[in-house]
């Protein structure tokens, strides 16, 4: 089984191809040419390195967000098309999932953190149970003085990762309890989408291309104001 | 020699081609730029209404969730499987970003996926091309009216890519006055089809707009139009919205067909074609159509569905630059201010 993990949540675009025998090459970039411009080039580079036709691939991963809109869907629709042209399943998995993966080893509370700019935070909450994470709570939008209130009340140690943690470091680090996971882990990985796509894919938890849902967390701007808008 | 449809080098090209530019998911199977196999529209019309245009944020998402789908029956349509195709195509610009975005990133990944040549296409090329996709006898030099929510322009098609800017709009757009007018009388969202309905109802001679710039070279101004009905209205409460309709669509078709008349004229055209949401507009087809038959000089109208957007036209638009540019890179982001290529002015 070949898994092709399309990544473009935030800054960061990437891919990567594995399966089980781990990550067989990758790409990453945070700066420089858009998501759009890059990924493609990405794709056919990544399967190159890795000596991958793209017919062998037998799974396509993405990141279904929460993350910065308009990057999210360029991945959406490429990974989406990807699958459907070549009549494979995929596997969807959440930013946040990814940024708390690198982490699983540690007993801290970990707190994911995606930046979501106009002062908010995308956040989840993950602990160590055998065999990897679990997920506390549901992913939500907070402010990053919310999000350190909830980490303040937490009664263990915590880590907060991602590039929303980067953003507000210095906030979240006034917490004597609560540490700021390095700036290498702030954005999620196309390594960590194979990894965590090739545990559901062996549990065959597939979903079929038009099913994939992006993760916004948030609504349109537009659809906030029509229903808070003054009676006419 | 004239350069007409009848010179392709290569037959049997089937295109795929995708359009996310503005508020349609489509998608379409073309052979050799003139046989549609499929095309496949999905309007978002209903999730816009409310808002008075096109959101686009809201835009985004829809095509997000569209795109699967629309691609997957347009093939089924057509009969063909991914890997039959030629090239796969689609709009990467001019539009909302957000939902350009959506149809080059699948159609980029498709044509990884199948390994065939990607094309990046000019939305306004499409519309210019759908007449020939529908009228391949067509020769150039062509005068094109290309008039939607967005644009308003008339191109002197001279042959394959070799486009000439006569005039364009200086300020709104036509579908735009249509929506604004609409808008203003209460009558809902998109303005064109309901004025067209409610024009039908009216008196098209009852109040006398202006006509801008009528006589005056081909620039386009819709601006004063729209003040004019508002101010009409505001000073007449009670005039009926039918007559309204008829008498400002009737100044709106008047400008549109008296410069494009003129251009054909002055250019040599042998034909004039209408293009764009706004040709979609019975009076401005009826009235086109009607000029051809006492004039002699040749009209061509595409059907409706041809003149909103659809993929057809880009599929078909692709088709023409595979023959003279090539494919475009794997590189290729969205363009939302692409402008048509304009021949150098000699
Ligand atoms: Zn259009």
């Amino acid at each position: 089984m070949l898994i092709l993990g399309v990544e473009s949540a935030t800054a960061q675009v990437g891919c990567a191809v594995g399966g089980h025998e781990g990550v067989l090459a990758s790409t990453h970039s945070a700066r420089g040419k858009r998501h759009a411009e890059s990924l493609a080039p990405q794709i056919e580079f990544t399967l190159s390195q890795a000596r991958v036709d793209i017919s062998e691939i037998s799974v396509v991963a993405v990141d279904i967000g929460p993350g910065l809109f308009t990057g999210l869907r360029v991945g959406i629709s490429t990974a989406m098309a990807t699958a459907f042209g070549l009549g494979v399943p995929m596997i969807g998995v959440s930013s946040l999932d990814l940024v708390a993966f690198p982490l699983r080893h540690t007993r801290r509370l970990i707190a994911a953190t995606i930046d979501a700019r106009r002062g908010e935070v995308f956040t989840a909450f993950y602990r160590q149970v055998p065999g990897g994470l679990q997920r506390v709570n549901e992913p939500h939008v907070v402010t990053p003085d919310d999000l350190y209130a909830e980490l303040q009340a937490a009664s263990t140690e915590c880590i907060v990762v991602g590039d929303g943690a980067l953003r507000y470091r210095e906030l979240f680090s006034s917490i004597t309890k609560v540490e700021v996971a390095d700036e290498s882990l702030a954005y999620p990985s196309a390594n960590s989408l194979v990894a965590l796509a090739h545990a559901r894919a062996l549990r065959e938890e597939f979903v079929q291309p038009a099913e994939i849902q992006p993760l916004y967390l948030r609504r349109p701007d537009a659809e906030v104001n029509w229903q808070t808008r003054p009676e006419r | 020699m004239t350069d007409t449809m009848n010179s392709p080098a290569s037959e049997g090209q089937t295109i795929l081609g995708i359009e996310t530019s503005c508020d349609e998911t489509a998608a379409s199977v073309v052979v050799d730029g003139r046989t549609i196999l499929s095309s496949v529209v999905s309007s978002q019309v209903d999730l816009h209404a409310r808002f008075g245009g096109v959101v686009p944020e809201i835009a985004s998402r829809a095509h997000t969730d569209l795109i699967t789908p629309v691609i997957a029956q347009s093939l089924v349509e057509a009969g063909r499987e991914g890997r039959e195709l030629t090239a796969v195509a689609a709009t990467y610009g001019p539009g909302l970003v957000g939902s350009l975005l959506v149809g080059v990133s699948a159609a980029k990944a498709l044509a990884l996926t199948w390994g065939v040549p990607f094309i990046g296409v000019n939305h306004l090329e499409g519309h210019l091309y759908a007449g020939l996709l529908e009228e391949p006898d067509l020769e150039f030099p062509l005068v094109v009216l290309l008039v939607s929510g967005g644009h308003t322009m008339l191109v002197e098609m001279r042959g394959h890519g070799q486009y000439r800017l006569l005039g364009q709009t200086v300020d709104d757009a036509a579908g735009e006055a249509f929506d604004k007018v609409a808008r203003y009388l209460d009558l809902g969202y998109p303005g064109g089809p309901v004025i067209d309905r409610l024009a039908t109802q009216g008196d098209p001679t009852s109040i006398n707009f202006p006509r801008p710039m009528i006589n005056d070279g081909y620039e386009f101004s819709f601006s004063g139009l729209k003040t004019a009905v508002i101010n009409h209205v505001r000073k007449n409460p009670d005039v009926s919205a039918e007559d309204v309709a008829a008498s400002f669509q009737a100044a709106v078709v008047d400008v549109l067909l008296a410069k494009t008349v003129r251009a054909a004229e002055d250019v040599g055209a042998t034909a004039i074609c209408l293009a764009g949401g706004v040709a979609a507009n019975s009076e401005l087809r009826e009235r086109t159509l009607d000029h051809s038959m006492t004039s002699g000089i040749r009209a061509f109208v595409p059907s409706r569905s041809m003149c909103t957007d659809n993929a057809a036209m880009i599929a078909t638009a692709a088709w023409w630059r595979m023959q003279s540019d090539g494919p475009s890179g794997m590189d290729l982001g969205a363009h939302p201010n692409l402008k048509l290529p304009w021949m150098a002015t000699a």
